[in-house]
């Protein structure tokens, strides 16, 4: 049986460093990103191969791996990188590439997450909490799956204490320039990435 | 003292009762006029550097547009995020590519301050151990930073990332101990709470687990999602993984107070999830009578789980 030879994107490497600059080609895989990282138990690349596949030209592999979503952006990657690679900020450049090329998210709760997040901050100017949950586990279909598995009840005896101590607001606070941060937001999502 | 503060949407919302009424609380009792930034907008948080980078920036931007027209000279985050936030955005948008931002910082801005570190400043620190009355003796806690606060350090300028100081600085100054441990730094797992809890249960019984060994009664913390993520959970973990680790979870501003005897203080830890008052009365380190919101006791019958019956 004949392996398939690596098909290369080369220009994976540019577009990215040109949205970066990160120093991917710094990279000499001595995996202390890895080492400290505390989530590759939940990973599929860790993140010093995630850097080596996009050395690779890897596109697709990358933009559709666990990795870049189960990063919880600690940033001990970045910090300690004898390279000094900006290993968290590429995991984030990744993932912003992923959702602007329509690649699925290989954790789609997350990606749910953060959108709900935004969406939170465009209303309002700022995030209430509030309602950013109730609207999450709606959207991100996990009051069906939560429902289904009866694991509703500890979230709810949570959300009951919270709201007797009186943690949850029930309103939101709007700031008064809304229209200036939904410029922002809605500027960025034009994507201009001046090289 | 007049500083600028920037609350963020945690602390006007989950962390308002415990960790902002006690940063305020302690502020007054320094006799430091805090002045929020008027009209702030959220920083962003994770789900903006995550998708949208440009926006991060931005948003961040805009606050400290706003800021750069107070006139003090520091300004107190005590969000970590928040904190990481504003002080990215200082650095990128005076680098070389700010250009790609509709931001323009033209004018300066007060001093970013991540709040732990400002109390451990020296001046500080005089003024709250001037104010002492009950030092907090025979505590023994472990410090837990978590990452913003610190990393990356070419953006927060921390130069003890690795090993951070400012909590250790303000529990020893109120003559308490804390236990040097390896996990000061290590992450808690942050907003994968809400979308994979279970990556976040098992970094946070790695946390507990450590605390436990280097024999920690409770552990301090300067964030309120570190917080939320060891105190809220603490029973689920507990069970989930057959342990009994009972360690209250306390800002260290409410350890100030406590210290300091500010009466206001048992209102605040009334607020957290897991029991923060067996291991005070057992150190004769809370005074008051203890109550919880519904007027309830929170002692669980013959000393069991506090954790269960603290509603
Ligand atoms: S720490 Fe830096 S140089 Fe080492 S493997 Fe990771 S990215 Fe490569
Ligand atoms: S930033 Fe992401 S990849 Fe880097 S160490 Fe933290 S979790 Fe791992």
């Amino acid at each position: 049986m004949f392996k398939e030879s690596l098909q290369i994107d080369f220009e994976f490497i540019e577009d990215l460093e040109k949205i970066g600059p990160f120093q991917t080609g710094a990279c000499f895989q001595c995996r202390k990103c890895s080492n400290g990282c505390p989530v590759t138990f939940a990973m599929d690349l860790h993140p010093n191969e995630v850097i080596r596949m996009v050395l690779l030209g890897q596109r697709a592999a990358v933009l559709s791996c666990r990795t870049i979503w189960v990063c919880a952006s600690c940033e001990t990657c970045t910090t300690r990188c004898p390279n000094n690679i900006k290993i968290a900020e590429l995991m984030d450049c990744l993932k912003e590439m992923s959702v602007k090329e329509g690649v699925p998210s290989a954790i789609p709760e997350i990606l749910t997450l953060h959108k709900t997040f935004l969406s939170s901050i465009n209303r309002y100017g700022r995030v209430f909490e509030g309602g950013l949950l109730p609207e999450y586990f709606i959207r991100s279909k996990q009051l069906i799956s939560k429902l289904m598995t009866g694991s509703w009840r500890g979230d709810l005896t949570l959300g009951i204490k919270l709201l007797i101590k009186g943690r949850v607001s029930l309103f939101p606070k709007m700031i008064k320039g809304r229209s200036e941060v939904r410029k922002i937001l809605s500027n960025s999502k034009k994507s201009k990435i001046k090289s | 003292m007049k500083t600028a503060y920037f609350p963020g949407c945690s602390l006007e919302g989950t962390a308002r009762l415990d960790y902002s009424k006690s940063m305020l609380g302690v502020c007054k009792l320094l006799e430091i006029d805090v002045e929020e930034v008027p009209d702030w907008n959220c920083c962003g948080a994770t789900a903006a550097h995550c998708l949208d980078h440009q926006a991060s920036i931005d948003l961040a931007g805009r606050n400290l547009k706003i800021a750069g027209q107070m006139s003090q000279e520091d300004m107190l985050v005590p969000c970590p995020m928040c904190y990481n936030r504003l002080k990215t955005a200082a650095q990128v948008l005076k680098g070389d590519h700010k250009d790609r931002y509709q931001t323009e910082l033209d004018s300066s801005f007060p001093a970013i301050w991540d709040l732990a570190n400002f109390f451990a400043r020296d001046d500080i620190l005089e003024k709250v151990k001037a104010r002492i009355k009950r030092p907090l003796s025979d505590l023994k806690v472990v410090s837990y930073y978590g990452c913003m606060a610190s990393r990356p350090p070419e953006m927060t300028g921390s130069s003890d990332y690795e090993n951070p100081q400012s909590i250790d600085k303000v529990i020893s100054a109120l003559g308490g101990t804390t236990i040097n441990w390896p996990y000061k730094t290590d992450c808690c797992g942050a907003s994968l709470i809400l979308s994979q809890p279970d990556i976040v249960f098992q970094l946070v019984n790695k946390l507990y687990e450590m605390a436990r060994r280097v024999g920690a009664e409770a552990i301090v913390v300067s964030c309120q999602m570190c917080q939320a993520n060891l105190d809220m959970y603490q029973c689920k973990i507990e069970a989930e993984w057959g342990q009994q680790y009972s360690l209250p979870v306390y800002y260290f501003t409410e350890l100030i107070a406590l210290a300091c005897e500010l009466p206001e203080v048992g209102k605040w830890l009334t607020k957290h999830i897991s029991n923060p008052f067996p291991l005070l009365e057992e150190l004769a380190l809370y005074p008051y009578k203890i109550e919880d919101p519904r007027g309830r006791g929170v002692k669980g019958k013959n000393g069991e789980n506090m954790n269960t019956e603290f509603r």
